[in-house]
């Protein structure tokens, strides 16, 4: 890489060419407010006009996310124009906000609220004309209200960048420009596959989860029992909210703080994630051994199975007929428990709490109830289950390290906690299938080869008793796309994909905490580089220190099937934990 | 939501063939069909998506961000009504307020017969012979608010 001299507030420094003066800037010690420019020019329109800087051999200010650096270039930040020029643009996106802060859910979180502090911008500097807005909560995972948008673009470039669905453009020109799906449909009316990574992006409120706390509440007030459960990636980035740093597992002090918020039994998604493994697994031995359709896609994800349905009817044979982990437990919890307790499954409320805004969305379906009644009945994300927390005064640092409730379901394996991180699903299925086929474990239970914790595609190839059985791993749509047509053309190798629709797999899920630089002071520059990686270090650290590895081996899981399902896949198994899918039109 | 029939969409497939070597080619695509049917409803952007695999939002942002592309069928007549700073200061609102108040339709609107579409343009170039108003291609100059009545009389004569 070759360098440039430039000048910042008259000091000389050296930096790459062709950083834009936003990142020669931060290399330099220098954070320019900025608001459009997101993650290394994923979304780099320099539309907002926030990141103003005066710049030698540029023609008035210049917006420094777009800007490129030059030889002999002299920038000045803080100078009074610079300033005060940053502070205008700022009021004038403010002058057309809806500022009902206190209302707003991202408050706290919210990056246009933090270059107003920061430039010192007034929030009525300029009244006027606003534009007109619109508001789309008809689907069950998020919200849209384009009075919070800023034009930033960030959503559209993210839907674009992981699963190449670009669902949201700019709609119209000028002053009645918005953000929307085409034809300003609902989510719920266009082939959103509700993942929420544009949620994960959008700077201020304008994108939400649709928060269920609400029906939370009354259930708890209902006299209900009101069970809780917690997915895997939960406990990787929950800390995040209450100032750990990134990539510090929670999970004793998580059920601390889901006990005291007056849950009747706190369990771990694991052991639904376990009992994803052996129906799963048993389903893809039968396959294997009897002919059915391959390869087999796994279908946790709710996100990529929407993708499925909207995208690849022909191909739904392919997938899994399990449920997820959460549906499952859920339906345990429904039937199993309920009984055992002497308790209406009517009266039995589950909550979940999951990384993932598409599970909104799934728990609703219909082929996700049993005799009527849904397996779940409230999805709560990461985020949200940190609001409760605060909102309920619980100082969560000086919480004991608990444990789950271990009557029915307390014990999980090492397989079930790596679910939440892209090859998880594989790496477990890939533990018990061994053992199943070959009646021995496998000598090394890491299976390296199918691990990661970015988007793109993984392949490996297991030898089980002189069988070969090719695996492939992808997260993001775009990634399963490249698997899917494959399939299509008839030239797909493998006998068993995984795929995930978040990049990354469900640390990186669409109700995870936001991951900003502002905001996290005291991580590294790159920390939206590293999150992912450290997100899943935490899961493979809890894997290892589990003594059980293998979803088989999990005690509860055979007392289960032993006291009440009988065998993987035996007819009140498929009643329970099996689902179907059904193509769905793209524009209805 | 409405099903296109085949003729349509080999039409449209025709089209987005003609410039499968352009690098952007969506304009001119659209631009075509606007031409040839003159409008871009959703369903035809899907077409339009899958050829190019330029996503139906990006496509419908071009559509709704220029006012040359319609998304609802325009009448076959579409009148013109030029409202540049020229033909503003010489009366050209009053003018598309007079065809408004006869066609009861607003700017952007088509008659319920499909006869008539009126638009309000933004300069056509044709300042010396302010206001102007284009109908189909045809421009009558120096229009006023009582040429008004009889050219849309005229055009109804001739559909009688």
């Amino acid at each position: 890489m070759s360098k440039v001299n430039i000048k910042i507030e008259g000091v000389a420094y050296q930096v790459e060419a062709g950083m834009t003066i936003l990142e020669a800037a931060k290399a330099c010690g220098y954070e320019i407010p900025s608001l459009c420019a997101f993650n290394h020019g994923e979304c780099n329109v320099g539309s907002c006009r926030v990141c103003l800087v005066e710049a030698t051999g540029a023609r008035g200010l210049v917006a420094s996310c777009v800007y490129p650096v030059a030889e002999g270039m002299e920038i000045r930040i803080s100078s009074p124009k610079a300033v005060e020029a940053r502070r205008r643009s700022v009021e004038l996106l403010l002058s057309n906000h809806n500022k009902n802060c206190q209302q707003c859910e991202k408050n706290g979180k919210c990056e246009l609220l933090h270059v107003a502090t920061i430039t010192g911008a007034k929030e009525d500097k300029y009244t006027g004309v606003q534009s007109e807005t619109h508001l789309d909560q008809l689907a069950p995972a998020l919200v849209r209200d384009t009075s919070k948008c800023v034009l930033c673009g960030r959503c559209i470039a993210r839907c674009s960048n992981a699963h190449g669905l670009g669902i949201l453009g700019f709609e119209n020109r000028g002053f009645r420009t918005f953000v929307s799906p085409a034809e300003n449909r609902s989510f719920a009316n266009s082939p959103c596959i509700q993942c929420g990574q544009c949620v994960n992006v959008c700077p201020t409120g304008a994108l939400m989860e649709k928060s269920e706390i609400t029906k939370v509440d009354a259930a708890l007030k209902s006299g209900k029992h009101v069970v809780i459960q917690a997915a895997p990636a939960v406990r990787a980035a929950l800390g995040e909210e209450f100032g750990y740093p990134v990539g510090t597992p929670v999970t004793g002090k998580m059920i601390a703080a889901m006990r005291r918020l007056g849950f009747e039994r706190v369990y771990d998604v694991n052991f639904g994630a376990d009992l994803t493994i052996m129906e799963e697994g048993t389903e893809l031995l039968h396959r294997l051994t009897e002919g059915g359709t391959l390869p087999m896609i796994t279908s946790c994800s709710p996100g990529w199975v929407n993708y499925a349905e909207y995208n690849y009817g022909d191909l739904l044979p392919h997938l899994s007929s399990c449920k997820s982990p959460h549906q499952m437990q859920g339906a345990i919890i429904k039937s199993y428990w309920a009984e055992q307790k002497g308790y209406d499954p009517k009266d039995v409320f589950v909550v979940s709490v999951m990384p993932c805004i598409a599970k909104k969305f799934e728990k609703e379906r219909e082929q996700e109830k049993v005799n009527g009644i849904p397996d779940v009945d409230a999805v709560i994300t990461t985020r949200e289950l940190a609001r409760m927390i605060k909102r309920a005064g619980i100082m969560f640092n000086r919480l004991p390290d608990e444990e789950w409730d271990a009557d029915i379901m307390g014990d999980y394996s090492g397989a079930g906690v790596i679910f939440g991180v892209t090859g998880g699903v594989m790496e477990a299925a890939l533990r018990t299938v061994y053992y199943k086929l070959t009646g021995k474990e496998h000598e090394q239970i890491v299976f390296e080869a199918v691990r990661g914790h970015d988007a793109g595609i993984r392949e490996a190839s297991i030898d089980i008793n002189g069988t070969v059985v090719n695996v492939a791993i992808a997260s993001g749509m775009k990634s399963a796309k490249v698997l899917l047509d494959e399939i299509r053309e008839g030239t797909s190798k493998y006998q068993f994909i995984e795929i995930m629709g978040c990049p990354g797999g469900c640390i990186n899920g669409g109700g995870q905490p936001y991951v900003r630089s502002c905001f996290l002071p005291n991580e590294a520059d790159d920390i939206l580089d590293t999150y992912k990686e450290k997100r899943a270090q935490a899961l493979y650290s809890e894997d290892e220190r589990q003594t059980v590895r293998q979803s088989h081996n999990n005690p509860q899981i055979i007392e289960l099937y032993e006291k009440f399902l009988g065998e993987p896949n035996s007819h009140k198994a498929h009643e329970l934990l099996h689902t179907s899918y059904a193509a769905r039109e793209r524009f209805r | 939501m409405a099903k296109l029939n085949e003729k349509a969409v080999q039409t449209i497939l025709e089209i987005c063939g003609r410039y499968k070597n352009e690098k952007t080619p969506l304009m001119m695509i659209l631009s075509d069909i606007q031409n040839e049917y003159g409008y871009i409803p959703l369903e035809v952007q899907e077409i339009v998506s899958q050829e190019t695999g330029i996503s139906v939002a990006e496509i419908y942002g071009v559509v709704t961000f220029y006012s040359f592309f319609s998304l609802t069928p325009k009448g076959k007549y579409v009148i013109g009504c030029c409202l540049g700073t020229a033909c503003y200061v010489k009366g050209a609102q009053q003018v598309i307020d007079k065809f408004s108040e006869i066609l009861k339709i607003k700017p952007g609107e088509t008659t319920e017969d499909g006869l008539f579409t009126l638009d309000a343009l933004r300069c056509i170039g044709a300042c010396g012979i302010a206001p102007a108003v284009s109908i189909n291609g045809t421009v009558y100059p120096k229009m006023s608010v009582g040429d008004v009545p009889k050219i849309v009389a005229d055009y109804k004569a001739k559909e009688a």
